[in-house]
């Protein structure tokens, strides 16, 4: 195994498989210090961490705040409301100014494509992009898989479908990067609006949900990102329901011992019903668990080592 | 043998043959048995990564001096170094497995050489965040001097004599495929 050898963490698509391995590998552990009586290590004493939020998060920002307060580094978040984001100033000169305060790492979430890529290129600091718009959301990526680790001791050779709003998500896309370079078997599922051919070298693509997780090990959910939805991708929630919505009837198709993933936040009754999201399928709840774990990992691996 | 792993091998003195290795880890469990009459009261942890086989080795000798179970546990030091900042790579975390609870019991942490003592500060900070042990005693297979803390070991296999460039290289069956303690000159 070489080491982390990356400054940024901007997606799943540049890492290698064993880059991928040594973060879920790391993280394993640090899952255990979740589990001690005091549930705090050393590690990142002094190290200043930024967590620039300039779009909606619950789960994430929580989960990097946590994972650095666990590591013992001093963080900060902000969010583009209540920011000078609100009175007009750049993503560049906000996080330039933000740099000037000589943080370690940014952990930066935005609603543009390309803006984690972005301030790697002009900013000197470590980058981890929390959601970059519809491009990647690593740090989920990695969670899913830890949690499908986890449950299925293994990626390589596992059905995965992954069902819904593909077209806007980053965490579809770094799913499946993620899931295809560690050899699981990928099947895409959406609308025909909502489903680019631009993966179809890399998984097979369905416009029917029964036939999509026909047999699968895992089917991954995804939210029906309407805030995104610029023109009329589907007729209405009820009826997408109807179509694409998992339920328990719908998850009887897949394997006995599926597992049912969302990254959340979850629209019941839209993309997932109740009885799936809280049924024992469901590692929804312990995705959040390891995102945790995950993100010490990715923190840990970038600035556990030496200073630059 | 290549000429590089000639000249590499002429700098090796054997310190403990196998047989010798078994004979240390003995005595360290007797003086163990020796100090600790209520064995169920004794934990013993290793420290990654050969104090881990080094600990379950002492665990089962007094498991079959005094018939009674020893609970065993690992720990990894590395989120706990005071060097993590010096050095280049991102060490590679191991296992740390505390499966039961340390509170007012008396552990034994394991490592295979004692040096400097950082590591064992290290491992210090680290147990007691576990919990509140009685005692906290140190257990080694070689004590190679050249001490940077106040620390010193309860329980010692052997002593050897070095200079700090010298390396001692402990080798075990369950990691590297034999048992034997090697000096390394440098």
């Amino acid at each position: 195994m070489t080491g982390w050898t990356q400054k940024h963490l901007l997606g799943i698509e540049p890492l290698s498989v064993d880059e991928i391995t040594l973060v879920l590998d790391t993280a394993v552990q640090m899952r255990e210090i979740m589990d001690r009586p005091i549930k705090k290590v050393p590690t990142l004493r002094g190290r200043t961490v930024v967590n620039l939020f300039m779009e909606a998060s619950t789960r994430t920002r929580a989960s990097f705040e946590m994972a650095e307060r666990i590591l013992s580094a001093d963080s900060l978040s902000i969010q583009a409301a209540g920011s000078s984001v609100s009175k007009g100033e750049s993503l560049l000169d906000t996080v330039k100014n933000l740099e000037a305060m000589t943080p370690d790492v940014i952990v930066v979430r935005h609603s543009s494509a390309g803006a984690a890529n972005f301030l790697a290129r002009t900013c000197n600091s470590r980058i981890v992009n929390a959601g970059d718009g519809a491009h990647e959301h690593p740090t989920q990526a990695l969670l899913d898989a830890f949690t499908l680790r986890q449950a299925k001791g293994r990626i390589a050779g596992l059905k995965v479908a992954i069902v819904g709003d593909v077209l806007h998500s980053r965490v579809a896309r770094s799913n499946i990067h993620l899931l295809t370079k560690m050899g699981a078997d990928v099947t895409l599922c959406a609308p025909p609006t909502l489903l680019p051919q631009q993966f179809s070298s890399l998984a097979t693509l369905s416009w029917k949900i029964d036939e999509a997780i026909e047999g699968a090990d895992v089917v991954m959910m995804l939210r029906l990102q309407q805030e995104r939805m610029t023109s009329a991708f589907i007729s209405t929630a009820r009826e997408y329901h109807a179509q694409y919505g998992l339920t328990l009837a719908r998850l009887k198709k897949a394997k006995s011992d599926v597992v049912v993933l969302h990254p959340g936040p979850m629209n019941r009754g839209v993309e997932i019903a109740s009885e799936v999201a809280d049924s024992k399928a469901s590692l929804i709840l312990d995705q959040v668990t390891n995102g945790v774990a995950v993100r010490m990992a990715v923190l840990y691996l970038l600035l556990g080592g030496g200073r630059e | 043998m290549s000429p590089a792993s000639k000249a590499r091998a002429a700098k090796e003195t054997l310190v403990l043959t196998g047989a010798a290795v078994t004979t240390a880890i003995a005595s360290i469990a007797k003086a163990i048995q020796a100090d600790q009459k209520d064995a169920a009261a004794v934990a013993i942890v290793g420290i990654q990564s050969r104090g881990v086989p080094l600990a379950a080795r002492i665990a089962a000798a007094l498991r079959k001096n005094t018939g009674k179970k020893v609970d065993i546990g690992s720990l990894d030091i590395t989120l706990y170094r005071d060097d993590l900042s010096t050095v280049g790579t991102r060490p590679v975390l191991k296992a740390t497995n505390i499966p039961f609870s340390i509170d007012a019991r008396t552990v034994i942490l394991v490592d295979d050489v004692l040096f400097t003592g950082r590591t064992i500060r290290a491992a210090l900070d680290e147990l007691v965040d576990f919990g509140r042990p009685s005692r906290i005693a140190l257990a080694v297979l070689i004590d190679r001097g050249h001490r940077e803390l106040p620390i010193q070991a309860d329980y010692i296999g052997n002593t050897v004599k070095t200079t700090r460039a010298d390396m001692v290289d402990v080798r075990l069956s369950e990691i590297d495929g034999k048992d034997e303690v090697v000096l390394v000159k440098r």
